[in-house]
């Protein structure tokens, strides 16, 4: 899988309220009106910046907060592909991959907003297209690398009706 | 080599020995889901092909985020789980029966040794009578109900040894800010946490399930205590089925020991917008209050009430203060009606709503104006949190939030109560 898109740069501790207010996200499941609302409390225009494919890039202890699963959800409903950062809260991480979301720990810290960046999740690379610069990403746990395969854990438990290691 | 707690109870659930790093599938204990992330979690249930929840007497439900519903889409939610729960035959507590993590132990639904997950990220509450619980999403959430088990990476665990006496004013919340102000909000992502030493064998349980739950605070994914006596006393009146408790061994591994003396720990407070700005309240003294809350899974308990009661009693709060009460559960609020605590709090002019979360999360019940600043014994101060990203939010104890309401603004409690 590869993925290509632009980057949107964030600091530390983007926490669960930030991606998505408890505000909104006990209202309805509609994930496109939320996705409205995606990162309103730091940018409020942040959901018209994104075009389908983008990438949210971060520095340390992304998804931090809550265990609300609307925020991975409400970031691929907002078209983005995948969120790199240079770590992740553990609840974010494992959600994100349940709801089939990559997430990429690597070196975020020579990525700046608008940079073109492309994302091989098999190899483990991820190329700044604008710099000419590489990172490689930490790999996932082999569990983890099989329910992204299948696009979540919805899917994979539907397809093998329990948990295989 | 021997084991920590943490180790003992994932390997016992799973099967067979883990060590920290290991993978594994395990069965789980007790299963509980809100009204925020069950709804998710029964559609992602439903996409799985599931049919019947597994062991439907293992689940709990429960509908304390936005209760009672303030909107028709939330109600809607609502009406969502309360059929879900009642073709399932899965326990649902509704609006008024308080939060989660009050209600899963007081319930006697957790037990020591247990292994619990919770669609709440504050699961790791119930680590302070010895259960490995753990929050997760609403999609492992479903596929615990229809499998019964979940896959767990086994963490490896750092242990806090606390030292010394508290002083008179200093409370468990006072040592949970003073950790995570130390330990910082990423300081333990994926460690397990273990507490020990003599603040915390001192320490009531009900005041224990303050610091384990604010262990997520510092990321981590579980906040485990020893299953002492007092522990044995607490769930010996409420859990119905046998239980085996974990100790770490002498010789078990921890990635880091560390050992803090809080003889002279005063009260402490942590700042807007991050819940490891943390400061002695002296240095925050002063500041102007708008609004202060009393309650949550983090302080809303009998005791957190009693102690502001005590402050606060034939007196008046501030007029420039809003002081609202929400008992963590009905339990709460029944045994502080006879104590005479909920009157004490309401007659200074707190306004008592609903058991449950209260104003914590911003959907109901006390959301801050622009630029207002509100103290509160909850556990998380983002910006936004309480509905308002315009508004401030002070982290404190309930006597540093009640001798605040008093005065109208930040105010040590060891002054109110002398
Ligand atoms: S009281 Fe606050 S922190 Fe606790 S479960 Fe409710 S919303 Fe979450």
């Amino acid at each position: 899988m590869i993925l290509k898109g632009r980057a949107h740069v964030f600091g530390d501790d983007i926490n669960t309220d930030y991606i998505i207010s408890g505000k909104y996200k006990f209202k309805t499941l509609d994930m496109k009106e939320l996705a409205l609302h995606l990162m309103e409390d730091i940018d409020p225009d942040f959901h018209k910046k994104v075009r389908p494919g983008d990438f949210i890039v971060a520095g340390r202890n992304f998804g931090c907060g809550s265990s609300r699963e609307q925020a991975p959800l409400v970031i691929k409903a907002a078209g983005i592909s995948a969120v790199l950062a240079a770590s992740f809260a553990r609840i974010f991480f494992r959600n994100a991959i349940n709801k089939g979301l990559p997430v990429v720990e690597c070196d975020t810290s020579a990525i700046r907003t608008g940079d073109e960046l492309e994302v091989d999740l098999e190899r483990g690379l991820v190329r700044n297209l604008t710099t000419g610069g590489q990172v490689e990403m930490k790999p996932l746990p082999g569990v983890m690398m099989d329910i992204l395969k299948e696009g979540g854990l919805t899917e994979y438990l539907r397809k093998y009706g329990e948990f295989r290691l | 080599m021997g084991m920590t707690i943490a180790e003992k109870i994932i390997s016992r659930h799973a099967g067979r020995e883990a060590r920290a790093g290991e993978l594994v599938v395990a069965e789980v204990d007790f299963i509980m889901g809100q009204d925020g992330t069950t709804p998710l979690a029964i559609q992602a249930f439903r996409e799985m092909g599931g049919v019947k929840v597994s062991h439907p007497e293992r689940v709990a439900l429960v509908i304390d985020h936005s209760a009672p519903s303030p909107v028709e889409g939330t109600s809607n939610l609502h009406a969502l789980m309360r059929e879900f729960a009642s073709s399932q035959g899965v326990r649902l507590y509704d609006v008024g029966w308080g939060v989660c993590h009050c209600l899963l132990p007081e319930q006697g639904h957790v037990a020591p040794g247990d292994l619990v997950v919770g669609a709440d990220s504050h699961t790791t509450t119930y680590g302070a009578i010895n259960a490995f619980s753990t929050g997760v999403g609403s999609t492992d959430l479903a596929a615990a109900m229809l499998t019964g088990k979940l896959w767990f990476k086994v963490p490896a665990s750092m242990r806090l040894e606390l030292r010394g006496k508290l002083q008179p004013g200093v409370y468990s919340k006072d040592v949970a800010l003073f950790i995570t102000g130390e330990l910082t909000a990423d300081g333990a992502t994926y460690l397990a946490l273990e507490y020990g030493g003599e603040v915390i064998s001192d320490l009531s349980v009900e005041a224990r399930f303050t610091i384990s739950n604010m262990a997520v605070e510092v990321g981590a994914k579980a906040g485990l205590m020893e299953a002492d006596a007092k522990v044995l006393d607490y769930v010996a009146r409420r859990v119905k089925r046998p239980f085996e408790p974990a100790e770490p061994d002498p010789d078990a591994e921890y990635v880091e020991i560390r050992e803090y003396d809080l003889s002279d720990l005063p009260p402490m407070v942590a700042v807007p917008h991050r819940v490891d700005h943390v400061k002695p309240v002296e240095e925050v003294e002063g500041t102007e209050i708008h609004q202060a809350v009393l309650g949550t899974c983090t302080n809303g308990r009998l005791e957190d009430l009693e102690v502001a009661a005590e402050i606060l009693a034939g007196k008046s709060v501030h007029p420039g203060v809003r002081l609202i009460v929400a008992p963590a559960s009905r339990e709460v609020l029944l045994e502080g009606m006879r104590k005479g605590v909920i009157q004490a709090l309401v007659e200074a002019g707190g306004a008592l709503v609903t058991p449950g979360c209260g104003p914590c999360v911003g959907t109901h019940n006390g959301v801050p104006a622009d630029g207002e600043v509100v103290i509160s014994t909850a556990n998380r101060n983002f910006k936004g949190r309480m509905g308002n990203a315009n508004a401030f939010i002070y982290l404190a104890s309930p006597a540093t939030v009640a001798a605040s309401a008093l005065e109208g603004k930040i105010t040590d409690p060891r002054k109110a109560m002398r």
